[in-house]
């Protein structure tokens, strides 16, 4: 980590002169290669943001005494995220966040 | 234990149980809160007995403490940046304690503690409120920006509002239940083809011969959850600095 007379950059300029410049690693967070962590991560994606969001609808409508209503909304906002974590998942040529 | 009768029983290897006799017993110390210990007490003997030396020319012990340390400081600065190595400390102590998690967990008769939902829950529960406290103390106000994108038709923000905050906050559990899950599977998996091996070696003359097929197979993965073990860690790792590098640079 040292950068002790610039000695990273001329590391970079004699790799970069020689062809021996390594290719930028494929960022991890995108989505995984093989197909079974691919289903793996999408579907944990889909569950969590699906708990989350009946969870808070429950809780409010216990809260509210609104059952079942701000339950029924917060299911279909939480379908809505989870939906859109995997999207953001597998959204090509965009960094994951 | 687990072969007796004839139901094979997986899961008893998660159970809580008190250790060190009564005084444990008193405080509800659990066989999970001895190996968090462990695991707290090798990563601090690893980083002062290992560096204790300061050779310029490494040992083992040091080459493996540099290792982790370049590692996780590798990642940190790829992912969030120069001005994430403040935050190092923090994701280098959780690569560690879940790595050592995992890895104890291999062990015989060890227990693993990452396989807990509560554990993983806890420590994802941690990032986020780390990361969610780190943008408001960077961003102040703005930080709520990031719940509703620019440009969108003024009129959808109730409806994106709402779905961009349950997405923020499914993060903890997605992260918790990653590695819980995949603790869980490879557990339950090792237990299930161990316990084949001792029900197929009761079966007369062919049992001890067949009974090398589990046995084998259990070998390979034994080396696949070493892998995992690794993998598990290094993406708990990975993704709190990608939430890190969202907090440092908001969209």
């Amino acid at each position: 980590m040292g950068d002790k007379d610039g000695f990273d950059a001329r590391l970079n300029a004699a790799r970069t002169r020689n062809g021996l410049q390594r290719p930028p690693k494929a960022k991890v967070g995108d989505a995984p290669k093989n197909p079974w962590g691919f289903g793996m991560r999408a579907g944990v994606e889909v569950v969590s943001a699906l708990v989350v969001g009946v969870a808070i609808g429950y809780g409010l409508d216990r809260w509210l005494g609104t059952w079942p209503w701000l339950f029924l909304v917060m299911f279909v906002v939480g379908s809505a995220a989870g939906v859109l974590n995997v999207y953001r998942l597998f959204r090509p040529g965009q960094r994951d966040r | 234990m687990a072969a007796e009768g004839k139901a094979i029983d997986a899961l008893s290897q998660f159970e809580l149980n008190t250790t060190l006799g009564p005084l444990g017993a008193s405080v509800n110390f659990t066989q999970s809160n001895l190996h968090m210990l462990y695991a707290v007490i090798i990563v601090l003997a690893l980083m002062t007995i290992g560096m204790g030396a300061r050779a310029l020319v490494p040992g083992r012990l040091q080459g493996l403490a540099e290792s982790a340390y370049e590692f996780i400081m590798g990642m940190v600065v790829e992912q969030v940046g120069e001005e994430g190595k403040r935050y190092f400390p923090f994701v280098f102590a959780l690569f560690m304690f879940v790595l050592l998690g995992n890895v104890l967990g291999l062990l015989p008769y060890a227990f693993t503690y990452t396989s807990h939902i509560v554990v993983t829950f806890g420590l994802a529960a941690i990032v986020i409120i780390t990361v969610t406290g780190v943008a408001l103390a960077r961003h102040g106000w703005h930080f709520f920006g990031y719940f509703f994108p620019e440009g969108a038709p003024l009129w959808l923000a109730p409806i994106i509002i709402p779905v961009e905050v349950v997405s923020y906050l499914s993060r903890p559990l997605s992260l918790s239940i990653r590695l819980f899950a995949n603790m869980v599977a490879g557990h339950v998996m090792l237990k299930v083809f161990a316990t084949f091996v001792v029900m197929l070696a009761g079966l007369g003359v062919v049992g001890p011969v067949l009974s090398l097929l589990p046995l084998s197979l259990n070998v390979a993965l034994m080396g696949f959850e070493l892998l995992v073990a690794f993998l598990q860690a290094y993406v708990f790792a990975i993704l709190t600095c990608i939430y890190l590098h969202d907090a440092v640079h908001l969209h």
